[in-house]
């Protein structure tokens, strides 16, 4: 891997799936980048996601976006799969323990407030099912 | 020594000195605690988290006709009947009709009871569905409209136990994921979960009830409320360290107040995995610093509260009072205690930032004059014991 390689988080939409296309064969056959999937849901004739992780050089992102992008497949970079209602979230911590990578963690030990850093989600879903006050929601 | 009346003068002409208990311990450290004691005339105390025994009562006014509601729903939710015509009382951990509860294990439990209440401090329109067997004087069978909380005669809050002293740590030590109302605990004490706000908390601020007993002026989710009666499991005899604090749940506060007047954001409808519904409440209590015993117990810090390590995997629900040990809250807010040598991650269910939030909102309104403390009527009990429920074959 080039030194000038970056990691990019990335959401694939499908509206309805393009199942016969083995889409992520050619981001690592044909654009060199290294994949790890988070989650995904690929059904036929029915809508369908990837969340992942693309590593490689920017040109060689951009080039498999836009190949990516050819097909009937919207590209989000927000990479916001699971999201932190900052209103509903009172601030417990209960989640915490439960979130494995330490997306959510308590940071400044003096507020106690607790953080969301979405670069750390590994999108497993663990504090969705967790959070009594509801505050974590999935985009799929 | 100061008087609740000196202390309501200066409240009324806004010169009272409050600090926050999270701010109290410094500044004694730093004036030392004599010179604290003449200047300091309040220090708010709070807690956020959830807190079962909680409801309202609420009056809907009459229908033409009339209906003597005999069962009645609130948002799908059941509410209790068993009094005047239109009268009911809605508890927060009432789920709502339908839910399939724990069938398919574990169970999520989205709406209830608590639910309702956040709907009705948030001023949402509820449908009301309610049945009667009709009478003379309520004719009226049925009954199916729809309210927000500005229709009502009476939206009271009235719960029989908030505030818990102190509370346990709950582990599992079974070889089971178990799904308690202390959270989802792993098999083998792989993780714990607490709950209390610790030094921030009410009665552990002080622990031998000086200036919190029945009739005290408290925060009530922004209303202003009162403790009504000491709370239901109220159990002030339990063993305490020798600075007085308990080493266990110990004393609990009955507490009601006007719910019209409450805030959204500190009546919060909560659902536990598995367990159900329950409610997550903003309270704060203010102490008058009336001498320098009271100022020194207000000045508890987390290393000076322990609480008691409980298994919920077996001598929770088999009710063997067993205690694994104790842990300080200091070593809670790590995130990490150690139990018999080996470490454990824990979380919190209270919320030490929303409970600091509700001390700060109490402070401000003591210094703007806005609120003006009562002094108890009666003193809630020391010496308190919880009894059991004895399991009889036959009446005595």
């Amino acid at each position: 891997m080039n030194d000038d390689s970056v990691t990019k988080k990335l959401m694939f939409y499908f509206p309805k799936c393009v199942c016969d296309k083995p889409i992520i064969y050619h981001l690592v056959k044909d654009y060199h980048l290294i994949v790890n999937i988070y989650r995904a849901k690929v059904t036929p004739e029915e809508e369908g996601y990837l969340v992942l992780d693309v590593t490689g050089t920017e040109e060689a992102i951009q080039d498999a976006i836009d190949f990516v992008k050819t097909f009937d497949v919207t590209v989000n970079y927000s990479g916001k799969g699971v999201v932190r209602d900052e209103e509903r979230c009172s601030h417990c911590g209960y989640c915490v323990p439960y979130c494995p990578p330490g997306a959510l963690k308590i940071e400044d030990r003096a507020t106690r407030k607790v953080a969301y850093n979405e670069s750390e989600c590994i999108e497993c879903l663990a504090c969705i099912r967790i959070c009594p006050f509801g505050a974590c929601t999935s985009a799929f | 020594m100061k008087t609740y009346e000196q202390i309501n003068d200066r409240i009324a002409s806004g010169k009272a000195v409050v600090l926050t208990a999270d701010e109290i311990m410094d500044y004694v450290d730093k004036k030392g605690l004599q010179a604290a004691a003449q200047e300091v005339d309040v220090v708010t105390t709070a807690t956020f988290g959830p807190m079962c025994s909680s409801g309202c009562f609420l009056n809907f006014g009459h229908s033409k006709p009339k209906i003597r509601m005999s069962e009645a729903w609130v948002a799908d939710v059941l509410v209790y009947t068993g009094l005047a015509a239109v009268d009911v009382y809605l508890g927060c951990t009432q789920l709502r009709h339908g839910d399939p509860a724990n069938m398919y294990p574990p169970g999520e439990f989205r709406y209830g009871g608590g639910h309702v209440m956040e709907d009705l401090v948030s001023g949402k329109t509820l449908q009301l569905f309610a049945l009667s067997y009709g009478t003379d004087c309520y004719p009226l069978r049925e009954i199916r409209t729809y309210f927000s909380i500005d229709d009502l005669n009476q939206a009271i809050m009235v719960n029989p136990r908030n505030c818990y002293q102190n509370y346990n740590v709950a582990i599992n030590r079974s070889d089971r994921t178990i799904h308690t109302y202390m959270g989802k605990l792993e098999p083998h004490q792989k993780n714990g979960n607490y709950c209390s706000a610790g030094q921030l908390s009410p009665l552990l601020n002080d622990p031998y009830y000086e200036t919190i007993g029945v009739g005290t002026r408290v925060w009530l989710a922004g209303a202003h409320g009162h403790v009504y009666a000491e709370g239901t499991q109220h159990a002030g005899g339990g063993a305490r360290t020798p600075d007085g604090v308990p080493m266990g749940g110990a004393g609990t506060l009955a507490l009601t107040g006007d719910m019209k007047q409450m805030k959204k954001e500190f009546v919060r409808g909560v659902s536990f995995i598995g367990y159900g519904v329950s409610l997550a409440l903003g309270i704060g209590i203010p102490i008058p610093i009336l001498n320098e015993e009271v100022l020194r117990r207000a000045c508890v810090r987390d290393r000076d509260i322990l609480a008691p390590v409980v298994d919920y995997g077996v001598d929770y629900p088999q009710n063997t009072g067993n205690v694994i040990g104790h842990v300080s809250y200091e070593q809670l807010r790590t995130g990490q205690i150690q139990v018999e040598g080996k470490a454990i991650e824990v979380g919190s269910l209270s919320s030490y930032p929303k409970a600091l939030e509700v001390a700060n909102l109490l402070a401000d309104e003591i210094r703007r004059g806005d609120f003006q403390l009562a002094a108890p009527m009666a003193p809630l009990r020391k010496d308190a014991k919880m009894k059991p429920l004895v399991m009889r074959e036959k009446p005595r």
